[in-house]
């Protein structure tokens, strides 16, 4: 069976995000850019899945441009077999993903997806819902332990919910997307890095895929939020306590 | 002119009171579009939820009320909604950000080639169309989109939009013309884990207090998070470190990849306050800090702060507090 990843390539998870003075854009400049980690448990789930028999072959996707194939060589490095750049210069929103990783699932036919639920850049949550929606299979979101049962025909998730850990099966080929404690993601190794080198890398044209990718979601400009101010320290338990009544009038 | 579609959550009958952040972005959606708003509530055995909802001036409520929707699965809701947003033409459809309609309403969305956006905070008039804003970047950006196209879906943080008031007349409530029959069975429910206390949830509570790193177990978590919660009527909370290391169940979890939660209190005791914990409680009206460390980031955002020991402030706040 052959698992699909997408993965995102983003500003790392300790980078400091700026706005841009003119608010066309978050400052890139000088910023680490590393897997989306929601992606980087996907590609560990998988690999886990072949270490145990249970899996062929993990195929990863990145759609961007030659920036992504650094994001793409992390995936190998850690031990996917092969991946797919769908080339895309313009921006894209979650329905223009989707569109073209439903293009994508067609030409690979694999066992099933599984995703980050969630790119912790636009932080929208919407990707892998839709591919699921497009190609009219089951999903299992924000899923914590994900295990194959019936033969590999079906996956048993426990869902990560508001109201506490759902269980759900679903029949395969569905779409999973990982939340994050589903598991740890290895570390990549020197050789893993190096037998990344030798690991194709297919490049696509986004057309081949999908006809309309224009995105519906159109941003027209970012600004930083309005930041909170330091307020006052006190002096001991009595003084809070005085200060949540009698000032701030919460208690 | 807009009709709005806006779907109910709902939790072993009871209306979920996100909701009603979804119903209060459509009248203001509605005071700069006009137009008008429906609200669909699907399920099995809604009746109370139907009720809850009246007063809010909705034209219709318009419900699915069928066994085959008796558990929440995305598979069977989406087709749902996308057929009530065909039948009422709506052109917006609005649901509250929780992990019930951030499963859902995508694949509506897909479903009906609709654009999408996530965790809206603000509604913009312009004469070229109403204007969104949301968060990303773990809260560190906010944008203002606008959406293409003949029907367009969100979910709105819950804190940014005020309770609407409920003193409208009636709404008439009908049901939605649907093949039940026709509905996917690829998934099903198996079971959910029950929520541990009879404690409110952090999403809809005007206190929360939450735990972090410097709780050591269950039992301080309990004893020191649980028992001030307890004192004040609060929700409990959890930074993601307590959540990773077992100490507290991933539903306490708030931030940005867990619960974004707007209260009029936030106690935050020994948390060390990461960007991505911060995304999930800065909008409260009043942040307190504990915390044994005079450097810990959270001590930037909090309008109270105390350095102290959380095992002995703590103890000593439920002392004085339960004698009020």
């Amino acid at each position: 069976m052959k698992i699909l990843v997408p993965i995102k390539r983003v500003p790392d998870s300790d980078t400091r995000i700026r706005v841009k003075s003119d608010g066309s854009g978050i400052v890139t400049d000088g910023v680490k850019f590393s897997v989306n980690p929601f992606d980087a448990i996907a590609v560990e789930q998988a690999l886990r899945l072949k270490e145990s028999g249970a899996a062929t072959e993990v195929v990863l996707v990145s759609l961007g441009n030659e920036e992504c194939v650094e994001s793409l060589r992390v995936g190998l490095a850690m031990g996917a077999d092969r991946a797919v750049l769908v080339r895309v210069d313009t921006a894209l929103d979650s329905l223009g993903v989707a569109k073209l990783l439903a293009g994508l699932y067609r030409r690979e036919q694999p066992g099933f997806v599984l995703m980050g639920k969630q790119a912790i850049d636009d932080d929208s949550n919407q990707a892998g819902q839709m591919l699921a929606g497009l190609l009219g299979i089951g999903q299992a979101t924000f899923v914590s332990k994900l295990d194959l049962i019936e033969g590999g025909t079906r996956a048993r998730c426990g869902r990560e919910t508001d109201a506490g850990i759902e269980i759900v099966e679903v029949q395969l080929p569905a779409v999973i997307t990982t939340d994050l404690r589903l598991n740890e993601p290895r570390y990549v190794s020197l050789p893993g890095i190096m037998k990344a080198k030798k690991k194709p890398v297919e490049e696509l044209p986004a057309a081949e895929l999908a006809s309309d990718i224009t995105p519906r979601t159109q941003i027209l400009s970012f600004e930083a939020p309005a930041g909170r101010k330091a307020g006052v320290k006190v002096r001991s338990v009595d003084e809070l306590i005085d200060r949540l009544k009698n000032e701030a009038k919460v208690l | 002119m807009a009709t709005l579609l806006v779907i109910a959550e709902h939790e072993r009958g009871q209306l979920k009171l996100a909701t009603e952040a979804a119903i209060a972005f459509a009248r203001q959606v509605i005071a700069v579009e006009g137009g008008t708003f429906h609200i669909l509530v699907a399920g099995e055995e809604i009746g109370r939820v139907v009720e809850r909802l009246q007063g809010h001036g909705a034209t219709s409520i318009l419900t699915a009320e069928n066994p085959a929707l008796k558990d929440p699965l995305a598979e069977r809701l989406a087709p749902v909604i996308a057929q009530a947003a065909r039948s009422l033409q709506a052109g917006l459809i609005v649901a509250a950000s929780t992990t019930f309609s951030k499963d859902i309403l995508p694949r509506a969305a897909a479903l009906l080639d609709a654009g999408m956006a996530s965790d809206v905070i603000a509604v913009v008039p312009d004469p070229s169309g109403t204007r969104f804003k949301r968060v990303l970047h773990a809260g560190n950006v906010i944008a203002l989109l606008r959406l293409e196209g003949s029907i367009r879906c969100v979910t709105v943080r819950s804190g940014a939009f005020a309770t609407p008031e409920r003193n409208a007349a009636p709404s008439a409530v009908a049901p939605l013309a649907m093949d039940y029959q026709s509905l996917p069975g690829s998934s099903t429910f198996v079971s959910r884990e029950e929520r541990p206390s009879g404690r409110p949830d952090a999403t809809e509570a005007r206190i929360v207090v939450s735990g972090g790193r410097a709780l050591k177990d269950s039992g301080d978590f309990e004893r020191l998070v649980g028992g001030l919660a307890d004192t004040l009527g609060a929700a409990v909370g959890s930074s993601r470190a307590l959540v990773d290391s077992g100490i507290t169940p991933n539903s306490l979890q708030i931030g940005q990849t867990g619960k974004v939660v707007a209260p009029e209190l936030y106690i935050a005791v020994g948390i060390s306050g990461a960007i991505q914990h911060m995304a999930g409680m800065k909008d409260t009206k009043i942040i307190v800090a504990i915390n044994k460390d005079p450097d810990a980031p959270i001590f930037e955002v909090a309008d109270y702060g105390l350095v102290a020991d959380v095992y002995q402030a703590v103890p000593e706040m439920i002392g004085k507090l339960s004698k009020r």
